[in-house]
Formats: C-alpha cells, sequence, structure tokens
C-alpha cells in the first residue's frame, strides 16, 4: 500500500490551501530553476527513465512523446497543450488537481514546456468546470505575480506564457486533434494523421497535448528523481495514478494508489467495499466508460494496471472505476453509455454518426427485450464495423462498451429477449423486422 | 437532429406496450432542444461596458492573427450579458453576428460553434438552468430519483423546456465529471453534488426564495473524500499545515 510520503497529490481533497502559499509549504515551486538548469535533454531524458505513461487514457509513454518535438524551432513556435477537458464519464480526478494543486500543474506546465522549448502553453478545460478554472487561472495570476512564469520565469532566463481556455460542452474535445481545432476555434472534429501534432499541430505549428495528471506529477518526477517514481508500481506501469471510484460503492471516492493495486483491495480499503458486500458485485468498468466491463470473476484477481487490464480485454483508460452491484440493470447501464456516445459523436465520420444512433436503438429494443437472439450477434458484428474504421477513437469507445456486454453478459440479454417473448401476445408477430429500426 | 428515442418510450405507429418483463427505461424526452423551432429573436445586440471591458484581454491570449481562437470566450461573453441585462443567459443569431463582426470572421463559422457546442443556448432560458447529468455514473446513484424531483418541483415534463413562471429550464446534459460525488445536479455554473430526491426540492424551494446554498456535495463530506474524512493524507505532518484561502468560486458574486 502507497504511504503518505509518496503521494503526489497532498492536497488532493482541498483540505488545505491551494493557493500558492499553501503550494509552496507543500514543497511546490521548490528550486523550479535548478530543475530548468539541467537542460532540455536531461529532463526528457528523466521523463523516459521514470517510465511514466500518459494518464489521460491511452497510456502513451509520456517522455517519448516529448521526445518527439522537433529538437531545434524551424522558426515556427512551439506549444504545450495540456488537455483538461475531462469528460470521460467515471473520471473526476484532474478536476480536484485544478481546484486543489493548481500549481502542481502550472509548475508542470512549465518544466514541460521548456522540455519541449514551448514558450507557451494553453490548458483546454471543459467548460461545466467553471468554478475550477476560476481557482486555476487565480493561480496562474499568483504564478505570474510571483515571477514563477512569464518573462524569465524562476529566473531561468526562459520566457514562458500559460493561457486557461475553456471549452463549451463537447466530450470529442479531449481527442487532441479535436482540441486543437477547438482551440482554433472551429467545431471540435478530429483531424486526420498524420502528420502529427508534433509536427503539425496547434495553429500549424509543433505541439505536444499531454493530460493534467501527466503535466502535474512531472515536477515531482523531478525533484524525487526517475528512479524513485518507476520504484513504485509494476515494471511497465510505474508510478502512482489517481482513482476514481464511482457506482455502487459505501464510501465513493478519489484516492491516489500505485499503479498495480488489485482492484478489490482497492475498492476495499478505500471506497468501504461494495454496496452490499463483494459477493454483490455483478461488474465494474475498470478505466472510464470506453473500456468493457469485467464480471465479478476476473475482478476478484485483476490487477489496476495498463498491461493487466489490456490481458483481460479491458483497459485502465483514465483509472475512473465505475462499479455495478447485482441490482443493476446491466444492459441499461451500457445502453446510456451508448447514447453518450450517440450524443458526442462529432458526426465527421460515417461508421461512427450512423452507428453509434444504431447501436443505441438496438440495444434500447434489448433493455426491454423486443429483439431476436439473432440480433446479439449483429450488433456484435456492427460493433467490428465502427471499431477501426474512423478518424479518431471514438467509434472504437463507443463498440468497446458493447462488446463487453456481449462478451460478459450474453446470457442477460438472452433471458430479457426469452421474457418478453414469453410475455408478448402471440398475435403481435416478431418482435422486429430483424435488425432494423 | 431530434432527442434519441429512449427505450420503452412510445414510438409512432407500434402496437401499444405489452407488459414488459423486466426493468423498462421510463418514457422521459419528450421536449427537445433544437426542434427547429423559431424562436423571437432580437433586432440587435451591443456588448455592454462590462463585456467590452473583457473582450481585450479574451483576444490578447491568443497570437496575432489567431482571433478566431476567441470565438467560445465571446460566446460565453454574449450569453453572460443576456443573462444579465434579460434574465436569460442565451446567444441570439444577431449576438453570433457581432461576436463575426468582432473577431473578423464569416458569420457561418461562429453559428457553426455556437450549435455544436452544448453549453450555448440558442433559444432562451429561464431564470435557473438546471442541468441534470443522467449518464451511467450518475444513473447509477440515483440521477433518476434527481429528475422526478426536478420534474415535481417546477412542472416541466420534457427536456429543455421551461417552467410556466419562467424560473427553471431542464436540460439533460452528459457527464459533468464530478462522479464519485454523483449524482449531480449543475445550476448555471455550479454543481451540486451527492444529491437525492429531498435534497433537490430543498435546493429548488432555495433557488426560488432567491438563495444560492454553497456548492459542492450536499452532505457530510468534504469534496471528493470519503464519507467519514479522508483515509488517506493524514501522515503529512506540517506539509499540509496552513489555512485554506478562500477560493474564488467561494466568494459569491
Amino acid at each position: 500500500m502507497l504511504q503518505d510520503r509518496d503521494r503526489i497529490f497532498t492536497n488532493l481533497y482541498g483540505q488545505h490551501d491551494w493557493a500558492l502559499d499553501g503550494a509552496r509549504r507543500r514543497g511546490d515551486w521548490d528550486g523550479t530553476g535548478a530543475i530548468l538548469a539541467r537542460g532540455r535533454e536531461a529532463l526528457v531524458d528523466e521523463m523516459k527513465a521514470s517510465g511514466l505513461r500518459g494518464r489521460g487514457g491511452a497510456g502513451f509513454p509520456t517522455g517519448m512523446k516529448w521526445s518527439f518535438m522537433p529538437k531545434q524551432s524551424d522558426g515556427r513556435p512551439h506549444y504545450l497543450v495540456i488537455n483538461a477537458d475531462e469528460s470521460e464519464p467515471g473520471t473526476c480526478k484532474d478536476r480536484d488537481i485544478m481546484r486543489h494543486d493548481p500549481h502542481k500543474l502550472i509548475e508542470g506546465a512549465l518544466v514541460a514546456s521548456f522540455a519541449m522549448g514551448a514558450h507557451a502553453s494553453y490548458i483546454y478545460i471543459r467548460g461545466e468546470f467553471y468554478n475550477e478554472a476560476r481557482n486555476l487561472q487565480a493561480a496562474i495570476d499568483q504564478a505570474y505575480a510571483a515571477g514563477l512564469i512569464g518573462r524569465n520565469a524562476c529566473g531561468s532566463g526562459f520566457d514562458f506564457d500559460l493561457y486557461l481556455h475553456r471549452g463549451a460542452g463537447a466530450y470529442i474535445c479531449g481527442e487532441e486533434t479535436a482540441l486543437l481545432e477547438s482551440l482554433e476555434g472551429k467545431k471540435g472534429q478530429p483531424r486526420l494523421k498524420p502528420p502529427f501534432p508534433a509536427a503539425v499541430g496547434l495553429y500549424g505549428c509543433p505541439t505536444t497535448v499531454n493530460n493534467v495528471e501527466s503535466i502535474a506529477v512531472a515536477p515531482t518526477i523531478m525533484r524525487r528523481g526517475a528512479s524513485w517514481f518507476s520504484a513504485l508500481g509494476r515494471p511497465k506501469n510505474t508510478g502512482t495514478k489517481l482513482f476514481c471510484i464511482s457506482g455502487h460503492v459505501n464510501k465513493p471516492c478519489n484516492v491516489e494508489e500505485e499503479l498495480g493495486i488489485p482492484l478489490r483491495e482497492l475498492i476495499e480499503t478505500y471506497a468501504g467495499g461494495v454496496r452490499g458486500g463483494w459477493d454483490n458485485l455483478l461488474a465494474i468498468i475498470p478505466g472510464g466508460s470506453s473500456v468493457p466491463l469485467l464480471p465479478k470473476e476476473i475482478c476478484d484477481t485483476v490487477l489496476m494496471d495498463f498491461d493487466s487490464l489490456r490481458d483481460v480485454k479491458s483497459g485502465l483508460g483514465t483509472a475512473a472505476v465505475i462499479v455495478m452491484d447485482k441490482s443493476t440493470d446491466v444492459i441499461k447501464a451500457i445502453w446510456r453509455l451508448a447514447k453518450f456516445y450517440k450524443h458526442e459523436s462529432c458526426g465527421q465520420c460515417t461508421p461512427c454518426r450512423e452507428g453509434t444512433g444504431w447501436m443505441m436503438r438496438v440495444l434500447a429494443r434489448m433493455v426491454e427485450g423486443r429483439a431476436e437472439l439473432e440480433e446479439i450477434d449483429i450488433l456484435e458484428q456492427v460493433t467490428r464495423q465502427v471499431e477501426g474504421h474512423t478518424i479518431c477513437a471514438l467509434g472504437d469507445a463507443a463498440a468497446w462498451p458493447i462488446q463487453g456486454l456481449i462478451r460478459h453478459c450474453r446470457p442477460a440479454i438472452e433471458q430479457r429477449i426469452a421474457e418478453y417473448k414469453r410475455s408478448a401476445k402471440p398475435s403481435r408477430g416478431p418482435a422486429m423486422p430483424l435488425a432494423a429500426e | 437532429m431530434s432527442e434519441p428515442i429512449d427505450p420503452g418510450a412510445p414510438r409512432p405507429g407500434a402496437s401499444p406496450p405489452s407488459p414488459s418483463p423486466s426493468s423498462k427505461v421510463q418514457a422521459e424526452s419528450i421536449g427537445d432542444g433544437s426542434t427547429g423551432q423559431e424562436h423571437p429573436q432580437p433586432t440587435e445586440f451591443a456588448f455592454d461596458a462590462e463585456s467590452e471591458a473583457e473582450i481585450g484581454k479574451l483576444i490578447a491570449k491568443y497570437p496575432p492573427g489567431r482571433h478566431a481562437s476567441a470565438v467560445l470566450p465571446m460566446l460565453y461573453l454574449v450569453q453572460r450579458q443576456m443573462g444579465r441585462q434579460t434574465g436569460s443567459a442565451w446567444v441570439p443569431r444577431v449576438a453570433m453576428d457581432a461576436v463575426a463582426a468582432r473577431l473578423g470572421m464569416p458569420p457561418i463559422r461562429v453559428y457553426e460553434v455556437a450549435t455544436f457546442y452544448a453549453m450555448f443556448n440558442t433559444t432562451p432560458i429561464g431564470r435557473y438552468h438546471l442541468q441534470l447529468c443522467t449518464t451511467t455514473p450518475c444513473w447509477l446513484r440515483g440521477s433518476d430519483d434527481v429528475v422526478a424531483a426536478c420534474r415535481q418541483a417546477t412542472g416541466i415534463r420534457g427536456w429543455h423546456e421551461t417552467s410556466a413562471d419562467g424560473m427553471f429550464t431542464m436540460t439533460e446534459v452528459e457527464c459533468l465529471g464530478a462522479c464519485v460525488n454523483a449524482p449531480i445536479l449543475q445550476v448555471d455554473d455550479d454543481f451540486y453534488e451527492d444529491m437525492d430526491f429531498d435534497r433537490t426540492l430543498a435546493l429548488l424551494d432555495a433557488l426560488r426564495r432567491g438563495e444560492r446554498p454553497k456548492p459542492g456535495p450536499m452532505i457530510d463530506r468534504i469534496t471528493s473524500a470519503p464519507v467519514g474524512g479522508p483515509t488517506t493524507l493524514t501522515e503529512l505532518g506540517d506539509l499540509g499545515a496552513g489555512q485554506p484561502t478562500a477560493s474564488p468560486a467561494e466568494i459569491r458574486e
């Protein structure tokens, strides 16, 4: 179990002063100038050595991402864009960082920007986080006033500007290229890759997009060393992570723990256990709405890290743990996620625009049982036709929860259909033309 | 764009619903935020002094020639000004034109942005905007009860409808990103967390009286910490010392 002395987010719950004085007491902005004095290469190498994998969901190594930025500017400015569009259902960790520990994020923005030669950085915060944005902006203003950012940031000779930009209620803007489009004042519709943002990003300039948590842990990694961070967690899944435990637990909460903690231990130690006891568990979505659910028998033993969850055909995602006990209508729970993706599809690619609505409607009938047994396979096939056939990963994210449902809860769907057929009046004929709407 | 049909909702041309064997989703989406109905649009809009004072600061955040980046902040500015001036925070067409003119963008580029993003109200709303999250994490914690309480207290039946007294508009929103405090009811800019039926009725009562209860958890709980108090971050010594600074969010306007 992680000790408090190894926790990075020491004001996670906002019990202490979020502002500059409090942040300094917690060790933020301590020797930042000396960290920058190590030089760009050293910081990127330190980040690589820490093994940090991006905390926004995909788990791409952060140090490697930083190293993709051009070493020399060709005349175009470089940008760091921080993805604070936290919208993945189940996820509420970046919110706590921004309202309670904003200086960790601001200092991280300076360190990361310096490591990538970016003199300007934008934080793209979801529009609904209005009060969080006010805290964060106040903290940015404090950092400017104290000379920590701005001209000659921390006395380093490096000029650095940090701007906060509010989104306006579009999940898709959490996708990095949609975020850049939105930041440029357009609809948030993802761009084709390549070119990747490191070559052509914001305003056509080299850009790196990192999650809030990835950036906010950077200063602590630089201060305490890559070896400290990589000693936590498991090989290739190093460090600590903020977990959000929601749903049918006795005490929903956010908590920082080591990657690789057993799922059951996480829930029983910190969230007061599953409502009605562990045996009352039906299923868990372990990493935010986009990853497939896991039935209890897998939850009994699985470890919470990128590779362990991939091995059971799910994923760590944002580490948002959504717990469902046996009272849950799991078909309806997944239908509601399908409705979410239908609502959030940007409409650019046909398989996603049409597929998300189609999948939602078929699932809606399955909630009632008003479907044919064959349609379960057809629904599964359609998810395969959406997955991997769109510009961005929203199509995949819409497909995976449904695949998880069919993989693990097929008997529940079959039973629902059978019950409906039994109760239906004989004169009604077939429940519905096959897979039609 | 029409509201997705909820399972269990009456469908045109469908045979009468038969007794459902299992948990049927209640018919709930009657209204629709974008039915294409034309609302009376004001014929003119001008930025007031308070907005004008902000515009320069907003545009200065972006590089020269990249003024279009300010379109979201400018639309927010409009919506806030409309709330100030008319009691209904929305973005009329003529204001989109004003934003386009100010940023040097074709009006269509502003229209498409204003209609793409869910947080801009392109039709008038009531005095208080009730934004109810019903996505799975909130639903698991009882968002149906919060919806029912809002309906009972306001008399509103469908989504994106305004109560007869003009006080409340109810909008269904997707995940608000505060899931460990589910269910969430967002009123204008503020999150009211850990809601249930009775707490929702009490909150709406307070709003009717002109009060703005402090946002955050509506139960005895520290932000996102577990009920009963944090079980971590208890051994920090003087690292955690110091009095909290009042956050801007706590300083009510």
